[in-house]
């Protein structure tokens, strides 16, 4: 990338533009996502219509910014735009600028101008040869070509001011979070759970976070960790709203009252059970979880069944067919992986038995639940909740700050 | 008053200060601990080891924490030669090094290492060819100063260096203590450097804190054992306020003095010249290869330790040579080193400047010294 004095970035849809009817919903969406993920930069302002979004830079480097963009969902792909006066002296100036900087030996070119503002001087037709001929002139042994030409300079003269731009960045695609609807997503602090919430992201599904802590047996490490990772999660779509449960009494109770080769499969059903009524309360549709099929022994089709009985509510299970390292690879990707790795004990491992059941049957955990007063338990868990806000700009961390001052 | 004394200590700045209390009362964890607190306490450490890194440019793996430089000096002394001591029995010093240096060099002769002293020239330079001529097969280790601390000589670490260039097996040792922030980085550790020592109340840090670097791949035996703290070199609760203040306190000063070398040399050349109109002064720090912030002189036939008290009755605190050693009322043994006679070097006093000293101050006390002078001439 050049240092070129960008004014502007034009943002494309690529999905979105199958949506008919909701469209503008999902267009909105995105541009308050990007609002969020942005919210370092207070003097970036964003537009949307029908066709594009716009983010006007006021003077925010474009770098950095572009780097936090790229990631967020429902951006097909961008452009960053220079803003010139309206004139074809100044164009032309532009142009002639700009292709010094970026042509290099043996490229193909065109120009694709495009004019709303019907009361400039030239159409697009005239505007598409006399900056052609411009590049010509500032390069004489600059190639034209139509098709797929190396650098696609374009030209749009719009009401306010002439916009030059002619890179194109991959955006994420996908879609904007949120316009799918909201899920609950089970957030332990493994490698895999971070990396299922990406992809229900990547889906337009709003996820909220659902972490099991039990003091004093899981300590305030995991609990941050969990948190950390949940805030690497806010740059694919904004805040995040983290539910802390308090799970010790459950865990306690389980561990007293049901047979060691049950304690498993019994706390991966409270854990639904839990999970579920939170989702009930706070309108989600689905539950999210990062289970991977045979990875452990709650993992197992046999496992999935027994803990799946409790509710009716979809389970989205995104990595269930990735091998490890497939996961692995993805939550790399994501910035999660080293979070993941840090050695704090959770609530799955506590108090996990020697030998689990690999196939329980569902019978058998029915009947061993029958020892504890579900119900009460469940609503004890949920009515504790706690709840905090994961923002985009968490990783500002404060302690981090104060450390400066100090120092 | 007017403090003249500041390569002995320096008073402690404000801001400093006020980050070691601001450290010491909200930062209560043990960075040992697993608890939050713990956590707060190492974030803390490691952003203080990281701002001392930086100021020096270098890593973060490479500074460690002690006591200051006493530590300092024993613990690469020791450390080094017990770590070494299949390589080699034989280490070498500088015949103007600083007692921590010297003593542990002596101890280590008591322990069957054998120590050559490398000697220095009139003007307290270690002298390069004497130095070549006491390396041996068997030598392990070369500690050499930075600069003096009693008459402010800028040892040649270049040429040392260099010297060095086809001896990887020696290890090159530096003591900086007064050395940082009165010359550039590149001259108080050259890249041959692999141990240097430094103490942050020389620059207006807390007392009883320091650090030293050690070059990625080297290696010294651990002095303290215990916990396993400082990557298991250097075993003992981190006195984390104390790191904090060191880590404030390098940054301040380097900005401080980076900006106030000018300002400095100026007070040197005033006091140098007024003191050359005297027939019966002699000085020892001279203009060319000395740092700016120290001048020792001597009065024929005065002890110093009684110019010493002569200005404190008008509350001007100078030393007679080395802090460390004027309570003993030996002579200078830099300058005994650089064969000044023991009448002479018993009568050497120093004067060390701050960037916060200023022209006033040196004016009054040329003003009092002119004083003394005809008052000590008479009584003689």
């Amino acid at each position: 990338m050049t240092n070129l004095n960008y004014s502007e970035i034009l943002i494309r849809y690529g999905e979105l533009s199958t949506k008919g009817k909701n469209r503008m919903k999902f267009i909105t969406r995105l541009a308050n996502n990007i609002r969020e993920v942005l919210v370092e930069w207070p003097m970036v302002s964003v537009k949307s219509d029908r066709d594009r979004t716009h983010i006007f830079l006021n003077g925010a480097a474009y770098g950095p910014l572009s780097e936090k963009l790229v990631k967020v969902f429902g951006v097909q792909n961008f452009s960053p735009a220079i803003k010139v006066e309206k004139t074809m002296p100044a164009l032309e100036a532009a142009v002639a600028e700009l292709v010094k900087k970026v042509y290099l030996e043996g490229m193909t070119f065109k120009i694709s101008a495009k004019r709303s503002d019907h009361e400039f001087e030239l159409d697009s037709t005239e505007l598409n040869r006399e900056l052609g001929h411009t590049v010509m002139e500032t390069i004489p042994y600059a190639k034209v070509q139509m098709k797929r030409p190396d650098i696609d300079l374009r030209v749009e003269i719009r009401p306010d001011a002439a916009y030059l731009s002619y890179e194109t960045v991959k955006g994420a695609g996908g879609l904007p979070v949120g316009t799918a609807g909201k899920g609950m997503l089970m957030l332990s602090g493994g490698i895999d759970s971070p990396v299922a919430g990406y992809l229900a992201l990547k889906r337009g599904v709003e996820i909220e976070a659902v972490h099991f802590a039990s003091p004093p047996y899981t300590g305030p490490g995991s609990l941050k960790k969990a948190k950390d990772l949940a805030s690497k999660l806010t740059v694919f779509g904004g805040d995040i709203q983290f539910i802390e449960v308090p799970f010790t009494e459950i865990q306690e109770e389980i561990k007293e009252k049901v047979p060691m080769p049950y304690l498993m499969t019994v706390t991966r059903r409270f854990m639904m059970r839990v999970v579920d009524e939170i989702r009930a309360r706070r309108h989600g549709q689905v539950i999210i979880n990062g289970e991977s099929l045979g990875q452990v022994a709650s993992q197992t089709l046999g496992s999935m069944v027994a803990i799946n009985a409790v509710t009716t509510t979809p389970i989205i299970r995104p990595v269930v067919t990735l091998d490890k390292l497939e996961i692995i690879e993805l939550a790399e990707k994501i910035d999660t992986f080293n979070i993941s790795i840090q050695p704090f004990e959770d609530c799955c491992t506590i108090f996990a038995p020697p030998q689990p059941k690999t196939n329980p049957k569902l019978e058998n955990a029915e009947k061993f639940e029958q020892r504890l007063a579900i119900d009460e338990l469940v609503q004890r868990a949920v009515d504790g909740i706690m709840i905090s806000q994961v923002s985009a700009d968490a990783q500002v961390d404060t302690l981090e700050m104060d450390i400066q001052d100090l120092l | 008053m007017i403090y003249f004394d500041n390569a002995a200590t320096t008073a402690i700045y404000p801001q400093v200060l006020k980050t070691y209390t601001d450290v010491a009362t909200r930062i209560m964890g043990n960075p040992s601990s697993l608890h939050d607190l713990g956590t707060v306490a190492t974030r803390m450490l490691q952003a203080s080891r990281k701002q001392i890194a930086d100021l020096l440019g270098k890593a973060t793996s490479e500074i460690y924490f002690t006591s200051g430089g006493t530590e300092g000096d024993n613990w690469i002394i020791k450390g080094l030669a017990f770590e070494k001591k299949v390589y080699g029995n034989h280490i070498i010093v500088s015949d103007v090094e600083h007692p921590a240096v010297k003593e542990s060099a002596a101890w280590l002769m008591s322990q069957g290492f054998e120590v050559d002293f490398a000697p220095v020239d009139s003007n307290g330079f270690v002298s390069l060819d004497a130095l070549a001529s006491l390396i041996r097969r068997e030598t392990i280790l070369i500690s050499v100063m930075a600069v003096n601390n009693e008459i402010g000589a800028i040892e040649p670490l270049h040429q040392i260096a260099a010297l060095l260039a086809d001896k990887p097996t020696i290890s090159f040792h530096v003591d900086a203590v007064q050395a940082i922030g009165k010359i550039p980085l590149a001259d108080m550790l050259p890249q041959r450097v692999d141990f240097a020592t430094f103490s942050a109340h020389k620059f207006h840090g807390p007392r009883g804190v320091g650090f030293i670097y050690m070059k990625k791949g080297k290696n010294l035996h651990p002095l303290l054992s215990g916990g396993g703290q400082e990557s298991k070199k250097r075993s003992t609760t981190e006195n984390i306020a104390g790191i904090a203040a060191t880590a404030k306190a390098l940054r301040l000063y380097v900005a401080e003095t980076e900006s106030k070398q000018v300002k400095l040399a100026a007070m040197k050349e005033v006091l140098l010249t007024a003191l050359e109109a005297y027939s019966d002064i002699v000085i020892f720090s001279q203009r060319d290869g000395f740092i700016p912030n120290v001048v020792t002189f001597g009065m024929k036939g005065v002890r110093g330790e009684v110019l010493v008290h002569g200005f404190e009755a008008h509350e001007i605190y100078i030393s007679t040579t080395s802090a460390c050693s004027s309570k003993a009322g030996l002579a200078s043994s830099t300058l005994t080193a650089m064969h000044v006679s023991p009448r002479l070097a018993t009568s050497a006093v120093r004067i060390s400047l701050d960037p916060d000293n200023n022209m006033a101050e040196i004016e009054q006390f040329l003003t009092i010294f002119k004083q003394l002078h005809a008052k000590f001439q008479k009584i003689q």
